[in-house]
């Protein structure tokens, strides 16, 4: 295979204009998952009535509060959640220019998780700080692996492997401290593999307004985001300043992974399936892969948790163990689809 | 016109070629030739504002390049990469990425951004791959979407690293013969070549760079004349003249 006929390795439609019933489409699968996550649980709610009870200000109401205090909050997160991490990755692929890029690969979950086993271990009493924790060491990790990769002028080989040489200190720290602190650690396990149980509005009140703003973000910067796709050198003769378009697309990727991980934890493989399965609908133009990832991420995140509520209620199993099982499948689905030619 | 004065560069502090002084002027095709390895993409580079010279000024219609922005510069000189992943969009897409130093902050093209894409894709003969997936062509169409690429972005100086590699030999004749034909348009072309023929025949202008210096400057056959290609390439050239036309034929040094 000769030089120009490497491929950036991501799979678009180029050839083939994105069929009209897509966003649609996909809106009304988002707003269905939203009502099966509102409605769905160990407990049945009668949607109307609990809307009515909190319209009316009821708060004792039974329906009301499970709406209130339980549903509406985890509703909210897995839309967040969802669309924060699945942005993440359509902005880190096309960043590093490597279809497998994922938050954890940049040390985002790494850095998340590490950051908060340590107050975990430190200080067993600041639990309720692990949200902050969490995401000051998800933007210190990505940070951190800028700084290591701007010496060599931040060429994203650099970045890479400056990404997976740092998320193995940090995972290697965690399972160190999980190790000889078994005692302090033993919630830990619930952030390491990510859900949303116990997730309140005040969870969200910080992470929100960033998911709001790297959203934005990722929105405005679609065509340099495109144009990065055409390789450093062109990009540049393009007039696009490379190096920190690629700084501006990773610190808002990981603000969106940070800000996430922060309330639901380390959940894995949104970041790297949902931007893959959107751009066979939307192509490669970030204008129309940025939107349809955020609205996919968050109806699979929002499908997973209710799934996780109702397969084995009252027990619940926890989200990112489920994404993993129902993604890994899927994922590998994917790779052998498009290897053995059948694409579509 | 594009001059180089007494221009130095190369990569880390290390200079690969020094003292390149020569013009490439509107309206001529120049060419870059050299052995493997002499510097050619490193000027060429250089010109396109990708490594700062060690040295010397790059003038653009008399001005230094060094006052311009970064997006200013994209407005008047394009260069096209000979090294460059391959996306996966559609011909149409990709010239109109050329348009992005010509948009506004919101980043959407007016209709003369739409009506310069459509005379790139007209000129470059690109606009029935228009609907193809650029991963999905073949060597000669794929260089022809880029230059669409290129001729979108309407520059007045066009840069371009190698672009007849990989193609067969009717495809080079093909892309040579229009830059030709954009030269006469008021255009001024800088292209690297590697093959010495189709420079020594297509290219009005060559710079031979030799042992990290400029080894000359001239018409091709001036060049041959003075015996600086033969001595640039250790060979021995000869011309060949038909009716119509002056080719050249090159052999080893030691036959």
């Amino acid at each position: 295979m000769n030089i120009l006929q490497r491929s950036s390795g991501r799979k678009c439609s180029a050839n083939k204009p994105m069929q009209r019933w897509f966003f649609p489409a996909l809106l009304l699968i988002f707003l269905g998952a939203c009502l099966f996550s509102l409605l769905a649980g160990s407990t049945r709610l009668n949607l109307p009535d609990a809307v009515r009870a909190a319209l009316q200000g009821n708060t004792g109401d039974p329906a009301c509060r499970i709406l209130l205090h339980v549903r509406l909050p985890r509703t909210l997160a897995s839309v967040l959640s969802g669309s924060a991490l699945a942005v993440s990755g359509v902005l880190l692929q096309a960043a590093l220019g490597n279809p497998l890029a994922a938050p954890n690969l940049i040390g985002v979950n790494a850095g998340a998780g590490f950051a908060a086993v340590l107050l975990l271990t430190a200080f067993p009493s600041l639990s309720g700080a692990v949200p902050f924790a969490a995401f000051a060491g998800a933007l210190g990790a990505s940070l951190l692996i800028f700084a290591l990769a701007a010496g060599t002028g931040a060429r994203r080989s650099t970045i890479l492997l400056a990404g997976v040489a740092v998320s193995s200190i940090l995972t290697a720290g965690i399972n160190a401290l999980k190790t000889l602190f078994p005692d302090q650690l033993f919630n830990a396990n619930t952030f390491l593999i990510g859900g949303f149980s116990g997730v309140s509005l005040r969870n969200l009140s910080p992470a929100w307004i960033l998911i709001a703003a790297g959203l934005l973000s990722a929105a405005l910067s679609a065509r340099e985001t495109d144009l990065l796709t055409l390789g450093d050198e062109t990009a540049a003769g393009l007039g696009l300043n490379v190096p920190l378009t690629r700084f501006f697309l990773l610190m808002a990727a990981s603000c969106l992974a940070g800000a996430a991980v922060s309330f639901s934890g380390l959940i894995g493989f949104v970041g790297l399936l949902v931007p893959h399965i959107a751009r066979r609908f939307t192509g490669c133009r970030h204008r129309l892969l940025i939107p349809a990832s955020a609205l996919l991420g968050a109806a699979l995140v929002l499908v997973c948790d209710t799934l996780s509520r109702v397969l084995f209620a009252p027990y619940e199993l926890p989200v990112g163990i489920l994404l993993s099982l129902l993604g890994g499948p899927f994922f590998l689905f994917l790779l052998l689809h498009k290897k053995s030619g059948r694409e579509t | 016109m594009l001059t180089f004065s007494e221009i130095c560069c190369g990569y880390d502090r290390v200079p690969v070629l020094q003292d390149i002084s020569f013009s490439a002027q509107p309206g001529l095709l120049t060419g870059l030739v050299g052995i493997n390895g002499c510097g050619k993409t490193t000027l060429l580079k250089t010109a396109a504002g990708l490594i700062a010279p060690c040295g010397g000024k790059i003038l653009l219609g008399g001005q230094p390049v060094s006052g311009l922005k970064r997006k200013e510069f994209a407005q008047r000189v394009s260069y096209l990469p000979q090294n460059r992943p391959v996306p996966e969009i559609s011909v149409e897409l990709l010239a109109e990425h050329g348009r992005f130093p010509h948009l506004g902050f919101s980043r959407t093209l007016t209709d003369r951004d739409h009506a310069a894409v459509e005379r790139a894709l007209q000129l470059s003969g690109a606009d029935k791959l228009r609907q193809r997936s650029v991963s999905r062509l073949s060597g000669g169409e794929r260089q022809r979407a880029y230059l669409a690429m290129l001729l979108a972005q309407d520059t007045d100086v066009l840069l371009l690293d190698e672009p007849t590699a990989f193609l067969d030999i009717a495809q080079q004749f093909s892309l040579l013969e229009l830059l030709r034909k954009l030269a006469s348009q008021g255009k001024t072309i800088l292209v690297v070549l590697h093959e010495l023929a189709m420079a020594m025949k297509f290219c009005d202008r060559l710079a031979v760079l030799h042992d990290g210096r400029l080894a000359g400057f001239g018409p091709p056959e001036e060049l041959w004349q003075q015996g600086i290609i033969d001595r640039t390439f250790g060979i021995v050239s000869r011309r060949v003249q038909n009716e119509n036309e002056t080719g050249f034929l090159f052999s080893p040094e030691t036959h």
